[in-house]
Protein backbone atom coordinates (compact mmCIF):
# COMPACT_ATOMS: atom_id res chain seq x y z
CA UNK A 1 0.00 0.00 0.00
CA UNK A 2 2.32 2.91 1.08
CA UNK A 3 4.86 1.52 -1.44
CA UNK A 4 2.72 3.80 -3.43
CA UNK A 5 4.62 6.98 -1.98
CA UNK A 6 8.23 5.40 -3.08
CA UNK A 7 6.96 4.84 -6.67
CA UNK A 8 8.67 7.80 -8.71
CA UNK A 9 6.76 7.45 -12.01
CA UNK A 10 3.63 7.65 -9.67
CA UNK A 11 4.52 10.43 -8.14
CA UNK A 12 5.74 12.57 -11.23
CA UNK A 13 2.22 11.56 -12.70
CA UNK A 14 0.64 12.76 -9.56
CA UNK A 15 2.43 15.90 -9.76
CA UNK A 16 1.41 16.70 -13.11
CA UNK A 17 -1.96 16.70 -12.12
CA UNK A 18 -1.93 18.57 -9.40
CA UNK A 19 0.00 21.22 -11.49
CA UNK A 20 -2.83 21.12 -14.23
CA UNK A 21 -5.62 21.29 -11.24
CA UNK A 22 -4.10 24.52 -9.87
CA UNK A 23 -3.32 25.92 -13.39
CA UNK A 24 -7.02 24.90 -14.23
CA UNK A 25 -8.29 26.51 -10.90
CA UNK A 26 -6.88 29.35 -11.80
CA UNK A 27 -7.29 29.83 -14.81
CA UNK A 28 -10.97 29.30 -14.07
CA UNK A 29 -11.19 31.93 -11.50
CA UNK A 30 -9.41 34.62 -13.89
CA UNK A 31 -12.55 33.26 -16.77
CA UNK A 32 -15.18 34.24 -14.00
CA UNK A 33 -14.18 37.64 -13.30
CA UNK A 34 -14.59 38.46 -17.22
CA UNK A 35 -17.16 36.31 -18.20
CA UNK A 36 -19.81 38.98 -20.58
CA UNK A 37 -22.49 37.01 -22.50
CA UNK A 38 -25.09 34.36 -20.86
CA UNK A 39 -23.62 31.85 -23.00
CA UNK A 40 -20.33 32.48 -21.72
CA UNK A 41 -20.99 32.56 -18.50
CA UNK A 42 -22.52 29.09 -18.71
CA UNK A 43 -19.27 27.24 -20.62
CA UNK A 44 -17.24 29.06 -17.84
CA UNK A 45 -19.50 27.75 -15.28
CA UNK A 46 -19.68 24.35 -16.80
CA UNK A 47 -15.90 24.29 -16.73
CA UNK A 48 -16.03 25.23 -13.05
CA UNK A 49 -18.08 22.61 -12.19
CA UNK A 50 -16.00 20.30 -14.02
CA UNK A 51 -12.62 21.43 -12.45
CA UNK A 52 -14.36 21.28 -9.19
CA UNK A 53 -15.05 18.07 -9.53
CA UNK A 54 -11.62 17.00 -10.26
CA UNK A 55 -10.41 18.01 -7.08
CA UNK A 56 -12.87 16.04 -5.51
CA UNK A 57 -11.98 13.00 -7.68
CA UNK A 58 -8.47 13.64 -7.08
CA UNK A 59 -8.71 13.76 -3.49
CA UNK A 60 -10.61 10.34 -3.82
CA UNK A 61 -7.84 9.13 -5.71
CA UNK A 62 -5.58 9.90 -3.17
CA UNK A 63 -7.26 8.10 -0.40
CA UNK A 64 -7.51 5.28 -2.35
CA UNK A 65 -3.94 5.25 -2.97
CA UNK A 66 -2.92 5.37 0.43
CA UNK A 67 -5.28 3.22 2.23
CA UNK A 68 -3.81 0.34 -0.77
CA UNK A 69 -6.89 -1.81 -2.69
CA UNK A 70 -9.12 -2.21 0.21
CA UNK A 71 -9.36 1.78 -0.19
CA UNK A 72 -10.05 1.94 -3.99
CA UNK A 73 -12.52 -1.12 -3.92
CA UNK A 74 -14.59 0.81 -1.16
CA UNK A 75 -14.60 3.87 -2.67
CA UNK A 76 -15.58 2.63 -5.79
CA UNK A 77 -18.03 0.67 -4.29
CA UNK A 78 -19.45 3.76 -2.47
CA UNK A 79 -19.49 5.23 -6.07
CA UNK A 80 -21.12 2.28 -7.84
CA UNK A 81 -24.11 2.99 -4.54
CA UNK A 82 -24.82 6.03 -5.43
CA UNK A 83 -24.69 5.78 -9.19
CA UNK A 84 -27.28 2.72 -8.99
CA UNK A 85 -28.81 4.83 -6.48
CA UNK A 86 -29.46 7.92 -9.02
CA UNK A 87 -30.38 5.03 -11.82
CA UNK A 88 -32.99 3.31 -10.05
CA UNK A 89 -34.75 6.51 -8.60
CA UNK A 90 -34.81 7.86 -12.53
CA UNK A 91 -36.30 4.37 -13.95
CA UNK A 92 -39.43 3.96 -13.42
CA UNK A 93 -39.71 0.48 -11.66
CA UNK A 94 -42.99 -1.08 -10.32
CA UNK A 95 -43.64 -2.28 -6.61
CA UNK A 96 -43.22 -6.12 -7.63
CA UNK A 97 -39.63 -4.97 -8.51
CA UNK A 98 -39.16 -4.22 -4.85
CA UNK A 99 -37.50 -7.55 -3.77
CA UNK A 100 -35.15 -7.41 -7.02
CA UNK A 101 -34.10 -4.20 -6.43
CA UNK A 102 -33.06 -4.72 -2.78
CA UNK A 103 -31.56 -7.97 -4.04
CA UNK A 104 -29.46 -5.61 -6.34
CA UNK A 105 -28.42 -3.05 -3.89
CA UNK A 106 -27.75 -5.16 -0.82
CA UNK A 107 -26.02 -8.45 -2.30
CA UNK A 108 -25.15 -8.35 -6.27
CA UNK A 109 -23.34 -4.69 -5.72
CA UNK A 110 -21.51 -5.81 -3.05
CA UNK A 111 -20.88 -9.57 -3.80
CA UNK A 112 -19.34 -8.13 -6.69
CA UNK A 113 -16.43 -5.86 -5.18
CA UNK A 114 -16.13 -8.86 -2.67
CA UNK A 115 -15.00 -11.01 -5.86
CA UNK A 116 -12.48 -8.13 -6.89
CA UNK A 117 -11.04 -8.06 -2.95
CA UNK A 118 -11.09 -11.84 -2.85
CA UNK A 119 -9.51 -11.85 -6.25
CA UNK A 120 -11.96 -14.32 -7.80
CA UNK A 121 -11.31 -12.80 -11.06
CA UNK A 122 -13.42 -16.27 -12.90
CA UNK A 123 -16.51 -15.37 -10.42
CA UNK A 124 -15.89 -11.28 -10.48
CA UNK A 125 -16.14 -11.50 -14.75
CA UNK A 126 -19.74 -13.46 -14.88
CA UNK A 127 -21.35 -12.03 -11.68
CA UNK A 128 -23.42 -9.42 -13.24
CA UNK A 129 -23.02 -10.88 -17.24
CA UNK A 130 -24.36 -14.47 -16.43
CA UNK A 131 -25.43 -14.65 -12.87
CA UNK A 132 -26.87 -11.50 -12.28
CA UNK A 133 -28.73 -11.69 -15.75
CA UNK A 134 -30.33 -15.30 -14.86
CA UNK A 135 -31.35 -13.83 -11.16
CA UNK A 136 -32.75 -10.55 -12.13
CA UNK A 137 -35.51 -11.77 -14.39
CA UNK A 138 -36.29 -14.90 -12.63
CA UNK A 139 -36.95 -12.76 -9.10
CA UNK A 140 -39.12 -10.50 -11.13
CA UNK A 141 -41.18 -13.64 -12.85
CA UNK A 142 -41.55 -15.31 -9.44
CA UNK A 143 -43.63 -12.20 -8.04
CA UNK A 144 -46.08 -13.19 -10.76
CA UNK A 145 -46.07 -9.74 -12.31
CA UNK A 146 -46.39 -9.95 -16.28
CA UNK A 147 -46.57 -6.10 -17.62
CA UNK A 148 -43.65 -4.83 -19.03
CA UNK A 149 -42.03 -7.61 -17.69
CA UNK A 150 -38.81 -7.39 -20.78
CA UNK A 151 -38.84 -4.00 -20.03
CA UNK A 152 -38.15 -4.36 -16.00
CA UNK A 153 -35.67 -7.14 -16.69
CA UNK A 154 -33.63 -5.41 -19.03
CA UNK A 155 -33.48 -1.35 -16.90
CA UNK A 156 -32.43 -3.13 -13.87
CA UNK A 157 -29.63 -5.12 -15.70
CA UNK A 158 -28.61 -2.65 -17.92
CA UNK A 159 -28.66 -0.31 -14.15
CA UNK A 160 -26.24 -3.97 -12.92
CA UNK A 161 -23.98 -4.01 -15.71
CA UNK A 162 -23.66 0.09 -16.33
CA UNK A 163 -22.87 1.42 -12.41
CA UNK A 164 -21.77 -1.99 -10.58
CA UNK A 165 -20.52 -4.28 -13.42
CA UNK A 166 -18.45 -1.71 -15.55
CA UNK A 167 -17.21 0.84 -12.82
CA UNK A 168 -15.76 -1.81 -10.87
CA UNK A 169 -13.61 -2.25 -13.52
CA UNK A 170 -11.98 1.07 -12.33
CA UNK A 171 -10.17 -0.91 -9.38
CA UNK A 172 -10.39 -4.43 -10.74
CA UNK A 173 -7.12 -2.29 -12.42
CA UNK A 174 -5.29 -3.47 -9.32
CA UNK A 175 -6.01 -7.19 -9.80
CA UNK A 176 -3.40 -7.25 -12.70
CA UNK A 177 -0.16 -8.90 -12.13
CA UNK A 178 2.38 -7.91 -14.77
CA UNK A 179 5.45 -8.33 -14.53
CA UNK A 180 7.91 -5.58 -13.11
CA UNK A 181 4.83 -3.63 -12.27
CA UNK A 182 4.34 -4.90 -8.79
CA UNK A 183 3.20 -2.22 -6.68
CA UNK A 184 2.73 0.45 -9.31
CA UNK A 185 -1.09 -0.55 -10.36
CA UNK A 186 -1.94 2.92 -9.17
CA UNK A 187 -0.35 4.12 -12.00
CA UNK A 188 -3.04 2.16 -14.03
CA UNK A 189 -5.75 4.22 -12.12
CA UNK A 190 -4.52 7.54 -12.63
CA UNK A 191 -3.96 6.86 -16.59
CA UNK A 192 -7.58 5.79 -17.47
CA UNK A 193 -8.99 8.51 -15.70
CA UNK A 194 -6.68 11.35 -16.68
CA UNK A 195 -6.80 10.27 -20.67
CA UNK A 196 -10.79 9.97 -19.79
CA UNK A 197 -11.81 13.33 -18.24
CA UNK A 198 -8.91 15.09 -20.45
CA UNK A 199 -10.72 13.46 -23.04
CA UNK A 200 -13.61 14.86 -22.23
CA UNK A 201 -13.33 18.37 -21.45
CA UNK A 202 -10.91 18.94 -24.29
CA UNK A 203 -14.41 17.54 -26.77
CA UNK A 204 -15.93 19.99 -24.87
CA UNK A 205 -13.64 22.99 -25.43
CA UNK A 206 -12.90 22.32 -29.07
CA UNK A 207 -16.17 21.69 -29.80
CA UNK A 208 -17.32 25.43 -28.43
CA UNK A 209 -14.72 27.01 -30.52
CA UNK A 210 -14.87 25.01 -33.18
CA UNK A 211 -18.09 23.16 -33.08
CA UNK A 212 -20.38 23.36 -36.56
CA UNK A 213 -21.63 20.09 -37.15
CA UNK A 214 -23.21 18.17 -34.89
CA UNK A 215 -23.29 14.55 -33.90
CA UNK A 216 -26.54 13.73 -32.23
CA UNK A 217 -28.08 17.08 -31.66
CA UNK A 218 -31.15 15.59 -29.96
CA UNK A 219 -29.33 13.31 -27.71
CA UNK A 220 -26.15 15.79 -26.92
CA UNK A 221 -26.40 19.66 -28.48
CA UNK A 222 -23.36 20.15 -27.62
CA UNK A 223 -21.14 17.37 -29.07
CA UNK A 224 -19.66 17.68 -32.69
CA UNK A 225 -17.94 16.37 -34.73
CA UNK A 226 -14.80 19.21 -34.64
CA UNK A 227 -15.03 18.81 -30.46
CA UNK A 228 -15.07 14.78 -31.10
CA UNK A 229 -11.86 14.92 -33.49
CA UNK A 230 -10.23 17.66 -31.70
CA UNK A 231 -10.86 16.15 -28.25
CA UNK A 232 -10.15 12.95 -29.10
CA UNK A 233 -6.90 13.89 -31.18
CA UNK A 234 -5.03 16.52 -28.42
CA UNK A 235 -6.30 13.37 -25.71
CA UNK A 236 -4.16 10.82 -27.55
CA UNK A 237 -1.17 12.93 -27.53
CA UNK A 238 -1.17 13.20 -24.30
CA UNK A 239 -2.01 10.15 -23.46
CA UNK A 240 1.06 8.97 -26.05
CA UNK A 241 3.66 11.10 -23.91
CA UNK A 242 2.53 9.54 -20.98
CA UNK A 243 3.69 6.12 -22.01
CA UNK A 244 7.23 6.53 -19.85
CA UNK A 245 4.30 6.03 -16.68
CA UNK A 246 3.23 2.49 -18.48
CA UNK A 247 4.28 -0.66 -19.62
CA UNK A 248 3.67 0.74 -22.87
CA UNK A 249 5.19 1.63 -25.83
CA UNK A 250 4.56 5.00 -27.02
CA UNK A 251 2.50 3.16 -30.15
CA UNK A 252 1.08 1.13 -27.41
CA UNK A 253 0.41 4.20 -25.52
CA UNK A 254 -1.16 5.77 -28.31
CA UNK A 255 -3.65 3.50 -29.66
CA UNK A 256 -4.62 2.57 -25.79
CA UNK A 257 -5.88 6.28 -25.33
CA UNK A 258 -7.44 6.89 -28.46
CA UNK A 259 -9.91 3.51 -27.89
CA UNK A 260 -10.21 5.22 -23.77
CA UNK A 261 -10.67 8.47 -25.82
CA UNK A 262 -13.73 6.89 -28.01
CA UNK A 263 -15.54 4.89 -25.63
CA UNK A 264 -14.98 7.88 -23.66
CA UNK A 265 -17.56 9.29 -25.96
CA UNK A 266 -19.69 6.54 -26.88
CA UNK A 267 -20.28 6.60 -22.86
CA UNK A 268 -20.96 10.18 -22.59
CA UNK A 269 -23.57 9.95 -25.59
CA UNK A 270 -25.50 6.60 -24.68
CA UNK A 271 -25.81 8.13 -21.04
CA UNK A 272 -27.25 11.28 -22.40
CA UNK A 273 -29.62 9.04 -24.55
CA UNK A 274 -30.82 7.70 -21.57
CA UNK A 275 -31.25 10.54 -19.23
CA UNK A 276 -33.51 11.88 -22.64
CA UNK A 277 -35.51 8.62 -22.46
CA UNK A 278 -35.77 8.94 -19.26
CA UNK A 279 -34.76 11.06 -16.38
CA UNK A 280 -35.91 14.43 -17.75
CA UNK A 281 -39.59 13.88 -18.07
CA UNK A 282 -39.82 11.62 -15.13
CA UNK A 283 -37.70 11.67 -11.70
CA UNK A 284 -34.63 14.20 -12.89
CA UNK A 285 -35.97 16.61 -9.81
CA UNK A 286 -35.50 13.54 -7.00
CA UNK A 287 -31.40 13.40 -8.60
CA UNK A 288 -31.39 17.74 -8.85
CA UNK A 289 -28.65 18.52 -6.04
CA UNK A 290 -27.15 15.10 -5.57
CA UNK A 291 -23.91 16.06 -6.98
CA UNK A 292 -25.10 13.98 -10.38
CA UNK A 293 -22.91 11.09 -10.11
CA UNK A 294 -24.01 9.65 -13.46
CA UNK A 295 -23.46 13.08 -14.98
CA UNK A 296 -19.54 12.34 -13.54
CA UNK A 297 -18.96 8.58 -14.42
CA UNK A 298 -20.64 8.58 -18.14
CA UNK A 299 -17.61 8.74 -19.77
CA UNK A 300 -16.28 5.94 -17.94
CA UNK A 301 -18.22 3.29 -17.73
CA UNK A 302 -17.60 2.10 -21.54
CA UNK A 303 -13.82 2.93 -21.28
CA UNK A 304 -13.16 1.21 -17.77
CA UNK A 305 -13.81 -2.52 -18.71
CA UNK A 306 -12.48 -2.18 -21.78
CA UNK A 307 -9.35 -0.59 -20.96
CA UNK A 308 -9.42 -3.36 -18.58
CA UNK A 309 -9.43 -6.45 -20.65
CA UNK A 310 -6.88 -4.84 -23.64
CA UNK A 311 -4.55 -4.46 -20.68
CA UNK A 312 -5.46 -7.73 -19.37
CA UNK A 313 -5.34 -9.91 -23.03
CA UNK A 314 -1.64 -7.99 -24.10
CA UNK A 315 -0.07 -7.10 -21.01
CA UNK A 316 -0.50 -9.88 -18.32
CA UNK A 317 1.22 -13.20 -19.27
CA UNK B 1 -30.59 12.82 24.85
CA UNK B 2 -30.46 16.09 26.81
CA UNK B 3 -33.48 17.83 25.13
CA UNK B 4 -34.99 15.27 25.67
CA UNK B 5 -35.07 13.15 22.08
CA UNK B 6 -34.76 8.91 22.67
CA UNK B 7 -31.00 8.17 21.81
CA UNK B 8 -33.21 5.09 19.49
CA UNK B 9 -35.37 8.03 17.73
CA UNK B 10 -32.12 10.09 16.26
CA UNK B 11 -30.45 7.06 15.15
CA UNK B 12 -33.47 5.88 13.35
CA UNK B 13 -33.86 9.22 11.77
CA UNK B 14 -30.10 9.08 10.55
CA UNK B 15 -30.95 5.58 9.51
CA UNK B 16 -34.31 7.16 7.41
CA UNK B 17 -32.16 9.77 6.47
CA UNK B 18 -29.40 7.71 4.79
CA UNK B 19 -31.65 4.99 3.17
CA UNK B 20 -34.18 7.97 1.57
CA UNK B 21 -31.46 10.66 0.56
CA UNK B 22 -34.10 12.94 1.42
CA UNK B 23 -33.93 15.97 -0.24
CA UNK B 24 -36.06 19.16 2.36
CA UNK B 25 -37.23 22.06 0.08
CA UNK B 26 -39.30 24.69 2.80
CA UNK B 27 -41.07 26.25 -0.33
CA UNK B 28 -43.94 27.82 1.46
CA UNK B 29 -42.96 28.74 4.98
CA UNK B 30 -39.91 28.65 6.69
CA UNK B 31 -38.88 26.46 10.19
CA UNK B 32 -40.34 27.83 13.38
CA UNK B 33 -40.46 26.36 16.51
CA UNK B 34 -44.11 27.98 16.75
CA UNK B 35 -46.98 25.40 17.52
CA UNK B 36 -47.48 23.61 13.97
CA UNK B 37 -50.04 20.82 12.35
CA UNK B 38 -47.75 19.02 9.57
CA UNK B 39 -49.96 17.23 7.46
CA UNK B 40 -48.87 14.92 4.73
CA UNK B 41 -49.40 11.93 2.39
CA UNK B 42 -48.76 8.26 3.67
CA UNK B 43 -47.24 5.70 1.64
CA UNK B 44 -44.55 4.39 3.73
CA UNK B 45 -44.01 3.66 7.33
CA UNK B 46 -40.62 5.77 6.63
CA UNK B 47 -43.08 8.28 5.90
CA UNK B 48 -43.25 9.92 9.64
CA UNK B 49 -39.34 9.45 10.48
CA UNK B 50 -38.53 10.93 7.55
CA UNK B 51 -40.56 13.95 7.83
CA UNK B 52 -39.37 14.10 11.53
CA UNK B 53 -36.11 14.09 10.96
CA UNK B 54 -36.15 16.87 8.20
CA UNK B 55 -36.98 19.46 11.17
CA UNK B 56 -34.39 21.10 13.45
CA UNK B 57 -33.78 19.34 16.83
CA UNK B 58 -35.25 21.53 19.01
CA UNK B 59 -38.31 21.55 17.09
CA UNK B 60 -38.06 17.58 16.92
CA UNK B 61 -38.11 17.58 20.64
CA UNK B 62 -41.13 19.39 20.83
CA UNK B 63 -43.47 17.46 17.93
CA UNK B 64 -44.96 14.18 18.66
CA UNK B 65 -46.49 11.61 15.58
CA UNK B 66 -50.27 10.42 15.63
CA UNK B 67 -50.40 6.93 14.81
CA UNK B 68 -53.03 4.10 14.54
CA UNK B 69 -53.61 2.30 18.41
CA UNK B 70 -54.71 -1.03 16.61
CA UNK B 71 -51.46 -0.90 14.74
CA UNK B 72 -49.25 0.32 16.83
CA UNK B 73 -50.10 -1.55 19.79
CA UNK B 74 -50.53 -4.85 18.62
CA UNK B 75 -46.88 -6.28 19.75
CA UNK B 76 -44.43 -5.19 22.62
CA UNK B 77 -41.59 -4.07 20.03
CA UNK B 78 -44.31 -1.38 18.25
CA UNK B 79 -45.89 -0.35 21.18
CA UNK B 80 -42.30 0.45 22.59
CA UNK B 81 -40.99 2.03 19.40
CA UNK B 82 -44.39 4.45 19.55
CA UNK B 83 -45.05 5.55 22.91
CA UNK B 84 -41.45 5.17 24.42
CA UNK B 85 -38.66 5.91 21.49
CA UNK B 86 -41.29 8.60 19.14
CA UNK B 87 -43.80 9.50 22.24
CA UNK B 88 -46.52 9.20 19.81
CA UNK B 89 -49.88 9.95 20.26
CA UNK B 90 -52.00 6.78 19.78
CA UNK B 91 -55.78 6.98 18.44
CA UNK B 92 -58.41 4.51 17.95
CA UNK B 93 -58.99 4.28 13.81
CA UNK B 94 -62.68 3.90 12.56
CA UNK B 95 -64.68 3.96 16.31
CA UNK B 96 -66.63 6.93 14.66
CA UNK B 97 -68.34 4.66 12.32
CA UNK B 98 -68.53 1.96 14.63
CA UNK B 99 -70.88 4.07 16.60
CA UNK B 100 -74.60 2.75 16.98
CA UNK B 101 -76.22 6.18 17.24
CA UNK B 102 -75.14 9.57 16.00
CA UNK B 103 -74.96 11.08 19.76
CA UNK B 104 -72.45 8.22 20.35
CA UNK B 105 -70.55 9.03 17.74
CA UNK B 106 -70.20 12.72 18.81
CA UNK B 107 -68.75 11.73 21.72
CA UNK B 108 -66.47 9.19 20.51
CA UNK B 109 -64.99 11.93 18.18
CA UNK B 110 -65.06 14.71 20.74
CA UNK B 111 -63.06 12.42 23.29
CA UNK B 112 -60.66 11.65 20.10
CA UNK B 113 -60.00 15.28 19.21
CA UNK B 114 -59.87 16.32 23.14
CA UNK B 115 -56.88 13.64 23.61
CA UNK B 116 -55.09 15.11 19.80
CA UNK B 117 -56.01 19.00 21.61
CA UNK B 118 -54.17 17.81 24.65
CA UNK B 119 -51.13 16.34 23.13
CA UNK B 120 -50.62 19.63 21.38
CA UNK B 121 -50.88 21.25 24.84
CA UNK B 122 -48.81 24.60 25.14
CA UNK B 123 -46.11 24.37 23.17
CA UNK B 124 -46.01 20.74 21.11
CA UNK B 125 -46.40 19.81 17.53
CA UNK B 126 -48.20 17.31 15.50
CA UNK B 127 -47.31 15.03 12.40
CA UNK B 128 -50.86 13.78 10.94
CA UNK B 129 -51.60 11.41 7.94
CA UNK B 130 -54.85 12.67 7.21
CA UNK B 131 -55.61 10.12 5.06
CA UNK B 132 -55.80 7.58 8.18
CA UNK B 133 -53.85 4.57 5.90
CA UNK B 134 -50.88 4.40 3.83
CA UNK B 135 -51.27 4.41 -0.01
CA UNK B 136 -49.48 2.68 -2.36
CA UNK B 137 -48.70 6.41 -3.04
CA UNK B 138 -50.00 7.21 -6.77
CA UNK B 139 -52.68 9.36 -5.30
CA UNK B 140 -53.56 10.98 -1.99
CA UNK B 141 -57.02 9.44 -0.73
CA UNK B 142 -60.19 11.57 0.63
CA UNK B 143 -58.98 13.06 4.03
CA UNK B 144 -60.57 12.21 7.82
CA UNK B 145 -62.08 14.76 9.31
CA UNK B 146 -59.59 15.19 12.27
CA UNK B 147 -57.90 17.65 10.48
CA UNK B 148 -60.56 19.93 10.59
CA UNK B 149 -62.02 19.95 14.36
CA UNK B 150 -58.71 20.26 15.35
CA UNK B 151 -58.02 23.01 13.26
CA UNK B 152 -61.28 24.85 14.51
CA UNK B 153 -60.53 23.68 18.44
CA UNK B 154 -56.80 25.15 18.19
CA UNK B 155 -57.20 27.85 15.09
CA UNK B 156 -53.99 29.54 17.15
CA UNK B 157 -52.00 26.34 15.41
CA UNK B 158 -50.50 26.45 11.93
CA UNK B 159 -51.45 24.11 9.68
CA UNK B 160 -48.30 23.38 7.59
CA UNK B 161 -49.08 20.98 4.31
CA UNK B 162 -46.03 18.86 3.41
CA UNK B 163 -45.32 16.26 -0.06
CA UNK B 164 -43.32 13.20 0.70
CA UNK B 165 -41.97 11.57 -2.62
CA UNK B 166 -40.76 8.37 -3.68
CA UNK B 167 -41.03 7.01 -0.18
CA UNK B 168 -43.57 4.43 -1.62
CA UNK B 169 -40.75 3.03 -3.96
CA UNK B 170 -38.31 2.79 -1.07
CA UNK B 171 -40.18 1.33 1.89
CA UNK B 172 -44.06 0.76 0.49
CA UNK B 173 -46.89 -1.08 2.29
CA UNK B 174 -46.30 -4.72 2.78
CA UNK B 175 -42.72 -4.65 2.67
CA UNK B 176 -39.93 -4.76 5.32
CA UNK B 177 -36.73 -4.19 3.00
CA UNK B 178 -35.77 -1.08 2.13
CA UNK B 179 -34.74 -0.06 -1.82
CA UNK B 180 -32.61 2.75 -1.26
CA UNK B 181 -33.45 5.17 -4.15
CA UNK B 182 -33.74 9.18 -3.38
CA UNK B 183 -36.45 11.21 -2.09
CA UNK B 184 -38.37 14.59 -1.92
CA UNK B 185 -39.95 16.53 1.26
CA UNK B 186 -42.02 19.83 0.12
CA UNK B 187 -43.20 22.10 2.96
CA UNK B 188 -46.03 24.21 1.92
CA UNK B 189 -47.41 27.24 2.55
CA UNK B 190 -49.78 27.32 6.04
CA UNK B 191 -53.36 27.09 5.61
CA UNK B 192 -56.32 27.71 7.74
CA UNK B 193 -60.05 27.32 8.03
CA UNK B 194 -61.80 30.17 6.10
CA UNK B 195 -64.65 31.53 7.91
CA UNK B 196 -67.85 30.15 7.86
CA UNK B 197 -65.87 26.99 5.51
CA UNK B 198 -67.37 23.61 5.96
CA UNK B 199 -65.63 20.17 6.93
CA UNK B 200 -66.31 18.82 3.21
CA UNK B 201 -64.52 21.80 1.46
CA UNK B 202 -61.77 22.65 3.94
CA UNK B 203 -60.82 18.62 3.77
CA UNK B 204 -60.58 19.21 0.00
CA UNK B 205 -58.76 22.46 0.27
CA UNK B 206 -56.23 20.99 2.54
CA UNK B 207 -55.55 17.48 0.02
CA UNK B 208 -55.34 19.97 -2.28
CA UNK B 209 -52.28 22.09 -0.85
CA UNK B 210 -50.87 18.78 0.13
CA UNK B 211 -51.44 17.68 -3.82
CA UNK B 212 -50.20 20.79 -5.67
CA UNK B 213 -46.75 20.29 -3.79
CA UNK B 214 -45.92 16.93 -6.13
CA UNK B 215 -42.96 17.25 -8.35
CA UNK B 216 -42.37 14.47 -10.32
CA UNK B 217 -44.42 11.72 -12.08
CA UNK B 218 -47.42 11.78 -13.88
CA UNK B 219 -49.80 14.46 -13.20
Amino acid sequence: MLQAIHDAKLLWLYGGVLLLLVTLTLTGRALKGRRKTPASRATIDNLNARIRAWWKMCAIFTAAVIVGHVGALVLFGIISFLAMREYMTLVPTRPSDHLTLFWSFFVIMPLQYCFIGFQWYGVFAVMIPVLAFTFVPTSIAIEGDTASFLERSAKIQFGLIVCVYCLSHVPALLLLKIPGYEGHDARFLLYLVVVDQISDVLQYVWGKLFGKHKIAWRVSPNRTWEGLAGGVFSATALGTALWWAMPFTPLQSAGISFTICLLGFAGGLVMSALKRDIGIKDFGVVVEGHGGILDRIDSLCFAAPIFFYLVRHYFVP
Amino acid sequence: MSNGIHPFASLLAAVARGISGVQVQWAGCEPDERQRIYFANHSSHLDFVVLWSALPSEIRAKTRPIAAKDYWEETPLRRYFAKNVFNAVLLERGVMAKAKTSEEAHFVGRNLMEEMASALGEENSLILFPEGTRGTGEKIGPFRSGLYHLAQRRPDVELVPAYLENLNRILPKGEFLPVPMLSLLTFGKPIQVEQGEVKDAFLERAREAVVSLRRTGPA
